[in-house]
C-alpha cells in the first residue's frame, strides 16, 4: 500500500464506509438506514479489494450487499408501516457514550500494538487457497456450519409457520 | 483424520436426523421422545469408550481428552433429563414435538463441540450451533412471553457473538494463529521480546472474548437477558439453559484462558483478579435481585446468575484444584437445577402457575414432590448432605489456597443471603395452607427425571470422592 494512488483510494473508500455507517444509525427512516447499510457493505468490499482479498470482496458483495440487504428490506416491508417512520430511540445518548468509549478503547489498543506483519508477497488469487484450507485444515468447522444451517432452518420453519 | 474420535458428536447428529425422519412417519410422539432419549445411549457409550485417551484430529480442531469427555457426558446427561421432562410438557407445542427433540439434540452436539475444540473458528461455530438451537427452543411456546424470550435472547446473543468475534480477530491479528496452543506460544514469545510487556491487542482481545463467553454463562454485567429468557422459555429448556448451556460456556472459558492466555509465566494479565471481581459482582447482583421475585422461574434465573458467580470463584483460583472444583460444581449444579425445574414442570402442569404464592401447602398435596424440590433448593443454598455443599466447599477451598480470602468471605456471605429466598419456597410448601387437599399426580417420565436428579444430588453430595476424582481428572488436562 505504498502506491500513493492506492492510499488515496483507501481513504476515499474508508470515508464512504464510515459515512454510510453513520447514516445507518443516525437516520430516522428505517428504509434509508437499510440503503445506507448497503453502502457500508460495499465499502467494506472495496477495502477487501485493496487488501488483495478478491474472493472475500466478491462474497461480501454477493452475500451482504446483495442477499442480506434485500432480506432486510423485505423484512422491513413485511413487518411495519414505513410511512410512519421509525420510533425514536430513548437510549441514544447512553448508546452514544458507550460507542465513543468503545471507539477510544479500540483505537488506543490497536494503535499501541506493534502488529506482526507477514513478509510474504500477497497472493494473486485467493479462491483456490481458501478452498483448500476450508476442505483441509478447517474441514471440521466447515462441516459443523452445515449442521448449524439445518438447526437454523428447522427453527425458522417452526417459528414462522402459522398453525 | 480420525472419524472414530468424532463418534459421540457424529452419532448425536445422526440421532437428531433420525428423530426428524421418524417424526414424519408416526403420529405417536412418545415414540419420538423415546427414540431421542434412548438413542442418547450411543453417543454416551462412545464418549465413555474414549475416556482416558488424549488425541487430536482434524488438524487440531478436535481434541479428545478427559476434560472434553467429562463435559460431553455432562451435556448428554442434561439432554436426557430435558427429554424426560418434556414428554408431557411438549404436548403444548403439539405439531412440532419431533423438531423440538431434534433441536435439543443439535444444541447438545454444539455444546459437545464447544468442549472439545482447541481452535478459535471451531469454538465460534460450535457456540453458534448451540446458541441458535437454544434461541429456537426458547421461543417454542410461541406465546407472548416465549416469543419475547426468543427475540431477546437472539438479539443480545448476536451482540455478544459480535463482541466475541471482535476479540478473536484481535487475538488472531496479534498472534497469527487460531489454535490455542500456538496462540499461547506466540504470546510467550512476544512477551520475551518486549521484556514482559504484553501487546495491548492481546489484552483487548482476551477481554472481549471474556465478554462474549460471559454472556453464555450469564455473568454480570452480561446477565440482562437471563431473567426474561429463563422466565419465558419452556420450563425444560430453562433447565437446559441453566444446567448445560452454562456448563458449555465454562468449558470454553476454562480451555481458552488456561491453554491460550494463562499458560505463560508470569501471566500476561492478572486474570485471577479479573475473574475474582467478575465473580464477586455476579454473585452479589444475582442474589440481591433474586430476593424480591414472586415467580419461581424468575427467582431461579437470578439464582443461576448467582451460581455463575460461585463457579467463577473456582476459575479465579486459577489452579488445578480450582478447575477440578469448577467441573465438580458444574456437574452438581446441572443435576440440582434439572431436579428443581423438573419439579416446577410437574407442579405447573397441575397448578397452571409458577408463582411462589401458589406453592402454599404443597407438602400436603404432593409430599414427595415437595421433598424433592426442597432437597434441590437446599443443594442450591449449599447445605449438607447435598452436592451443593461439597461443591461450594471445594471451590472456596481452592480460592483460599490462592489467598483469595476476601472472595471466599464474599461467597459465604452471599450463600447466607441466598438461604433466605430459597427457604421462602420451602416455608411456603411446608407451612403454608393448601388451596385444596386434592393430591397432585405426576406423570411417569417426570418421576424418572425427578428420581434421577435427586438421587444424583444426594449421591454426588454424600459420596463426593469418585466424582471429585472425575472432575480433577478432567482438570489435569488443562493444568498438569
Amino acid at each position: 500500500m505504498s502506491d500513493p494512488v492506492l492510499v488515496v483510494v483507501f481513504y476515499l473508500i474508508s470515508a464512504i464506509t464510515v459515512v454510510a455507517a453513520l447514516g445507518v444509525v443516525l437516520t430516522r427512516n428505517i428504509v434509508y438506514a437499510a440503503v445506507f447499510l448497503v453502502g457500508t457493505f460495499a465499502g467494506v468490499a472495496g477495502i477487501f479489494v485493496l487488501l488483495n482479498a478478491d474472493f472475500l470482496a466478491a462474497v461480501q458483495l454477493l452475500v451482504y450487499a446483495g442477499a442480506i440487504a434485500i432480506l432486510i428490506i423485505f423484512a422491513i416491508m413485511m413487518t411495519r408501516d414505513t410511512r410512519k417512520g421509525s420510533r425514536s430511540n430513548e437510549q441514544r445518548w447512553p448508546a452514544f457514550i458507550m460507542a465513543v468509549l468503545m471507539l477510544a478503547v479500540l483505537l488506543g489498543g490497536i494503535s499501541q500494538t506493534i502488529w506482526p506483519v507477514s513478509v510474504l508477497a500477497p497472493l494473486e488469487t485467493t479462491t483456490e487457497k481458501l478452498g483448500k484450507l476450508l476442505l483441509n485444515e478447517y474441514i471440521l468447522p466447515f462441516e459443523v456450519v452445515s449442521v448449524l444451517l439445518v438447526a437454523a432452518m428447522i427453527g425458522a420453519i417452526v417459528i414462522s409457520r402459522e398453525d | 483424520m480420525n472419524l472414530y474420535l468424532l463418534g459421540p458428536e457424529l452419532s448425536l447428529i445422526g440421532l437428531a436426523f433420525l428423530v426428524i425422519l421418524v417424526d414424519l412417519a408416526t403420529h405417536n410422539k412418545n415414540v419420538v421422545a423415546a427414540l431421542a432419549g434412548i438413542g442418547l445411549v450411543v453417543p454416551a457409550a462412545w464418549a465413555v469408550s474414549l475416556w482416558g485417551q488424549t488425541a487430536s484430529s482434524f488438524y487440531g480442531a478436535l481434541v479428545v481428552d478427559s476434560y472434553s469427555i467429562f463435559f460431553k457426558l455432562l451435556f448428554i446427561a442434561a439432554a436426557a433429563l430435558v427429554i424426560l421432562m418434556s414428554v408431557q410438557y411438549s404436548k403444548r407445542f403439539a405439531p412440532y414435538q419431533g423438531e423440538y427433540y431434534a433441536v435439543i439434540l443439535l444444541a447438545t452436539a454444539g455444546m459437545m463441540f464447544m468442549a472439545s475444540t482447541q481452535e478459535l473458528i471451531s469454538i465460534y461455530i460450535s457456540l453458534e450451533l448451540a446458541s441458535i438451537s437454544l434461541y429456537v427452543l426458547a421461543s417454542f411456546l410461541k406465546d407472548a412471553k416465549s416469543s419475547e424470550a426468543g427475540i431477546k435472547y437472539l438479539l443480545l446473543g448476536a451482540v455478544s457473538s459480535a463482541v466475541l468475534l471482535y476479540g478473536m480477530a484481535l487475538l488472531y491479528g496479534a498472534t497469527g494463529s487460531t489454535k490455542l496452543n500456538e496462540i499461547a506460544q506466540a504470546i510467550q514469545e512476544s512477551m520475551q521480546r518486549d521484556q514482559g510487556a504484553v501487546l495491548p491487542a492481546i489484552v483487548l482481545g482476551a477481554i472481549f472474548m471474556a465478554g462474549g463467553f460471559g454472556f453464555k454463562i450469564a455473568a454480570v454485567p452480561f446477565q440482562m437477558w437471563a431473567p426474561d429468557v429463563y422466565e419465558g422459555a419452556p420450563t425444560p429448556i430453562t433447565g437446559f439453559l441453566t444446567g448445560a448451556s452454562k456448563a458449555a460456556g465454562f468449558a470454553v472459558i476454562l480451555r481458552v484462558f488456561f491453554v491460550a492466555l494463562g499458560n505463560q509465566a508470569p501471566l500476561p494479565v492478572d486474570w485471577p483478579a479479573l475473574f475474582a471481581v467478575l465473580s464477586a459482582l455476579t454473585m452479589t447482583v444475582g442474589n440481591l435481585s433474586a430476593i424480591p421475585q414472586a415467580n419461581i422461574k424468575r427467582m431461579l434465573a437470578y439464582s443461576s446468575i448467582a451460581h455463575a458467580g460461585f463457579i467463577l470463584v473456582g476459575v479465579a483460583a486459577f489452579s488445578s484444584q480450582g478447575v477440578g472444583g469448577v467441573a465438580y460444581y458444574l456437574l452438581g449444579y446441572m443435576f440440582t437445577s434439572m431436579g428443581a425445574f423438573a419439579a416446577i414442570v410437574a407442579i405447573s402442569e397441575r397448578l397452571g402457575s409458577d408463582q411462589i404464592a401458589d406453592y402454599s401447602g404443597l407438602a400436603r398435596r404432593a409430599p414427595l414432590l415437595a421433598l424433592i424440590l426442597a432437597i434441590c433448593l437446599i443443594s442450591l443454598i449449599g447445605l449438607p448432605p447435598t452436592v451443593g455443599f461439597v461443591a461450594k466447599i471445594y471451590v472456596f477451598w481452592a480460592a483460599l489456597q490462592q489467598g483469595l480470602l476476601w472472595l471466599v468471605l464474599f461467597g459465604v456471605l452471599n450463600s447466607v443471603i441466598s438461604a433466605y429466598y430459597y427457604l421462602r419456597v420451602v416455608k411456603a410448601m411446608y407451612l403454608g395452607a393448601p388451596a385444596s387437599e386434592e393430591p397432585l399426580p405426576v406423570s411417569r417420565t417426570l418421576v424418572v427425571a425427578l428420581a434421577v436428579a435427586v438421587i444424583a444430588v444426594l449421591a454426588i453430595g454424600i459420596f463426593p470422592q469418585p466424582w471429585l476424582d472425575f472432575g480433577t481428572g478432567a482438570a489435569i488436562v488443562l493444568i498438569p
